[in-house]
Formats: structure tokens, sequence, C-alpha cells
């Protein structure tokens, strides 16, 4: 029971809340902008990277630094919006999504060129675990994770039902022609999902390369199981990724436990893969998710 | 108070030929209009060019003083304007109160509760589906849903394109009731109509476009009982 908890769940957890936190502006940028955004692993990529600027600056716990990522990372996604991205929307969103990939190319090299390509670590030495009930011992690392992510849920399901702002989003997301008549200013909302989704995949680059370490393919290695995890929880539902991420997350982790017999069940090196199975059977038997989203 | 609405002129349509030519009407205060006409006459083009949801290439629309053309579709709601559209006209995954919630954004009315109040008040229906997605409800709820929302920021002019467009004839009734009721709070309505003899017999006036183009236009009473009205439009017999 503690080999699980210690081994695979709080893991499982971890990488759960990572890929959330990714999969909350893919699916928000997807119902909203109505394209699937392909430099969004980058942009955790360069949030991790503001971290590490930082760091070098003034060198205290790395997760206070991450309002740093933060703003880097919503500058960035701000200004290719305004500058790639906004003048390709009247086109057919292709173009949108083959413009995303050539950022997120940009974003990944100018990573490598102002940073290096070899891996970076955030701190060294060996931080001790947490005992929890005298049986669990869990990374400290990871109840950090679970618990912001855990937060940051409430905090935007508070934001999406109960203010202006996130209703007006969510207008956006379900009808934007409706919601254009109804006189939202979708500019606006264009901008705050933006803000929202950078700021969220700047909190997951940090915890991913904590977890790890800091390289310029960071972001675009987790891209997939995001997208797998957007779509589980229905494009254009922000909380249904979050939920979709913790169950890719669970997925790929549990997918190696030894459920059966001494062995893992799947090689770990396959793991990936599990999120990659699970989306190809969603996009054939429920293309829109758990939580009724649009269709791709 | 509700304003006069003049259009003049009004030639428009969506990037290709103009759909409507020349088109003028004007629309009193408080009173309810009607635009009728056969299939691809524009009545909706007319309905989307004063909401500036198309290319306007002649002509001017103004509300009072106020010259609407030229205007963005999300200046239009602040300036007392609202649309309904013919179909998906409910945010479908948002709930009936924050359907009408959202009605308010762009113009807040000065006391909300009193104004959500009043709507709820027009559309009794409403009030015990108010936690419901507004998805789940019948086609007739859901009109009275983009009605109410678009009540929602008091405006002066309410514009319908077929309101009672798939709805059952129980459900006709109570829309054209409901149309009554909201002439009564002052609002002014201009809506496009299939249904056009029940249309007329609650209209002040009405406007058949025909091709594209003015064809007539006159009370209800006067088009209900016009023989040229009658054979093109009511079926031939007399209303």
């Amino acid at each position: 029971m503690s080999e699980f908890v210690n081994f695979y769940l709080f893991p499982a957890l971890t990488i759960g809340s990572i890929y959330a936190l990714g999969a909350v502006g893919i699916s928000m940028i997807f119902g909203i902008l109505r394209f699937a955004h392909f430099a969004h692993g980058d942009l955790m990529t360069v949030g991790t990277y503001g971290i590490l600027a930082a760091l070098a600056l003034f060198p205290v716990n790395p997760l206070l630094l991450i309002p740093f990522g933060m703003a880097l990372t919503i500058f960035a996604a701000l200004f290719v919006d305004r500058f790639f991205y906004r003048p390709l929307r009247d086109l057919p969103t292709i173009y949108t999504v083959i413009a995303s990939f050539g950022i997120a190319l940009v974003f990944r090299s100018l990573a490598q060129l102002v940073w290096g390509s070899e891996n970076q670590v955030f701190s060294t030495g060996v931080r001790p675990p947490l005992v929890l009930f005298d049986t669990f011992r869990v990374s400290v690392l990871h109840v950090q994770a679970i618990v912001s992510t855990a937060v940051i849920a409430v905090l935007l399901h508070f934001f999406l039902t109960a203010t202006r702002t996130g209703r007006s989003m969510r207008a956006v997301a379900d009808d934007p022609e409706l919601a254009e008549v109804s006189g939202l200013d979708t500019a606006r909302v264009v901008r705050w999902t933006w803000i929202i989704g950078a700021a969220l995949a700047a909190i997951a680059g940090a915890f991913a390369a904590l977890n790890t370490s800091a390289h310029p393919n960071l972001g675009w290695n987790l891209l997939l199981p995001m997208f797998a995890a957007a779509i589980l929880g229905g494009i254009g539902k922000p909380m249904g990724a979050m939920a979709g991420g913790f169950i890719i997350g669970m997925a790929e982790e549990l997918s190696s436990y030894h459920w059966i017999g001494d062995s893992a069940l799947i090689s770990p090196s396959y793991k990936t893969a599990v999120a990659f199975v699970i989306m190809i059977g969603l996009l054939i038997f429920k293309p829109q998710g758990l939580f009724k989203g649009r269709l791709l | 108070m509700s304003e006069q609405l003049s259009v003049r002129g009004l030639t428009a349509g969506y990037g290709g030929p103009p759909v409507i030519e020349d088109i003028s009407l004007s629309v009193e205060p408080g009173e309810i209009a009607v635009v009728l006409g056969p299939n691809g006459a524009g009545k909706s083009t007319l309905l989307k060019s004063i909401f500036a949801l198309t290319a306007i290439s002649a002509g001017s629309i103004v509300l009072g003083e106020r010259e609407l053309t030229g205007c963005r579709t999300s200046v239009l709601v602040p300036l007392g304007v609202s649309a309904v559209p013919q179909s998906k006209n409910v945010f479908p995954s948002m709930t009936v109160d924050e359907n009408l919630d959202v009605g308010t954004y762009a113009a807040p009315p000065p006391d909300k509760d009193a104004t959500r109040d009043k709507v709820l008040s027009l559309f009794p229906d409403l009030k015990g589906k108010l936690n419901q997605p507004a998805g789940e409800l019948s086609g007739g709820q859901r009109q009275m849903v983009a009605m109410g929302r678009a009540l929602m920021s008091e405006p002066k002019l309410v514009l319908l394109d077929e309101p009672t467009a798939g709805l059952s004839p129980a459900y006709l009734e109570r829309i054209f009731d409901l149309l009554l009721d909201i002439r009564q709070t002052g609002i002014t309505i201009l809506m496009v109509e299939q249904n056009a003899r029940q249309a007329l017999q609650i209209a002040d006036h009405g406007h058949i476009l025909v091709n594209g183009r003015n064809h007539s236009s006159g009370t209800g009473k006067e088009l209900l009982a016009d023989e040229d009205v009658r054979r093109l439009f009511l079926g031939g017999t007399a209303a």
C-alpha cells in the first residue's frame, strides 16, 4: 500500500496536475479561438526559462519566482496573438494552426539560443520527503503541485461561473456569433483567454521542470498528453480539461504498476503511449469527451 | 423611452451582389412592426443590416437622433438596440440565469435585480428553470430565454428574427401574446415573421419585401385587407 502511494499515486497525481494546468489553456484556446494551439507546450518552456532567469538574479525558492515566469509567458502569448495569430483570424483556422507550429519552433529555438540545449536543474541536493501518517513518504514538490492545482481548479471554477469575464468567456466558447450579437467584448475575452492559459502554462512548466529538469523540449514533449487531456475533458470545457489531465496522468503512471503478478502491467518506457491510445480511442468513440465539449 | 427607427435607401449584402436594395421604412416608438415577404426576399438581411452584421453599401439607419450606420455590433447594445437571432439564440451550456445575466454585460441596467424581476414577470415559465442549462429547454422556452436576454439591457428597440420559427401552435400563440406584453412596456419591436397572418394581427405596421426591395407597407389591418397581399402571402383567403 505505502509503495503504491509513495511511488505511483503521488507521482501520478503530480503528472496529472502538470497535464491539467497545461490542458486548461489548450481547451480554452480551442473553445474560444477555435484552433489547436500547438505552441502551448512551448509556452510552458518559456515560463520555465523565465523562472530560471529570475533565479539567477534572486536565488530564492523557485516557486516564489513563478510570477516572473507567468509574466514572461503572458507577454509572449499576447505578443504572438497580436502579431501572428490575429492577422490570420479571418482565414480558415488551419492557417493559425500551422502558424502555431511555427511559433512553437520559435519559442523552442529562442530558449535554446539564450539558455543552451543542455538540461538545467533548479536546485541541487536531496530534499527530505514529507512523512504522512508515519507511513507515507511523499515528495514535498509533489504535494505542492497537487495542492496548487487543486486551489487553482477551485479559483478557476469560481472565475468561470461567478465573474462577468468568466461568464463572457463561456458565452464566447458556446456561441461566438451570439456573443457578438449580445454585445460582448470578444477582444477582451480573447485577451483573458491568453492571460489565463499562459499563466497556467507557466505554472505547469515550473512544476514539470522542478519534477525533472528544464530543457528546451520540456513543453513540446508534454504537448500530446495535454491535448489528450483536453479532448478527454471535452474541448472548450476548462474544468473538463482539468479532470482530463488527472485521468491521463494517472492512467500513464498507474499503467506501470504491478497490478497483476510482480512485473509492471505495461513497461514504464511505453507509458506515454497510454495517453495516445486514450486519445485515439476517444476521437473514434467519444469525440465530445467526457464533459460534452465541442466536436473537433 | 423609445425612439423612432428610420431606415433610408439601405443597400446591403454579404460582400457579393447586394441582397437588399434601396430599402426604406420607419418604425414608430413603442410599436410592433413586422417585415414580411417570400423566402429570399431579404427580410433577415434587413434585420442583420440594422444590427451591423452585413456589409452596407448605401443608405442610412437612424434611431432617434443617433446615426447607427457604421456602428459596430458591440456599440449597438449600449445604444439601446437588442437582437434575437432566429436559431442558435441561447448559450446552451449556460444556465437560464446566466443567459439572462450575459444580456446585461454590454449595457448594464441601473438596477439589475429589478430588471431581472421585470423580465421574469414577462416570462414566468422561466422562473422554475433558472438553474437549468438553456440547451436542455424546449424550442419555445429557448425563445423566451433569448428574448429575456435581449430585454435585460433595457433596450429601446428589439429586433426579432422569426421568433416563432419551428414552434408548436401553442407556443406560437404564447410568443405573440408575449410580444404584445413587451410592447406594453414601451419597447419598440421590429420583427421578421413567416406566420404572416398572426403577425399582422398583432402588428401596428407591416412592411413587405420582394426580391430585396420594398413592395408595400401599411398598418396590420390594411395589409390583412389588401387583395394583393392576401393573394401573395396569406393564401388568398379573407383575413
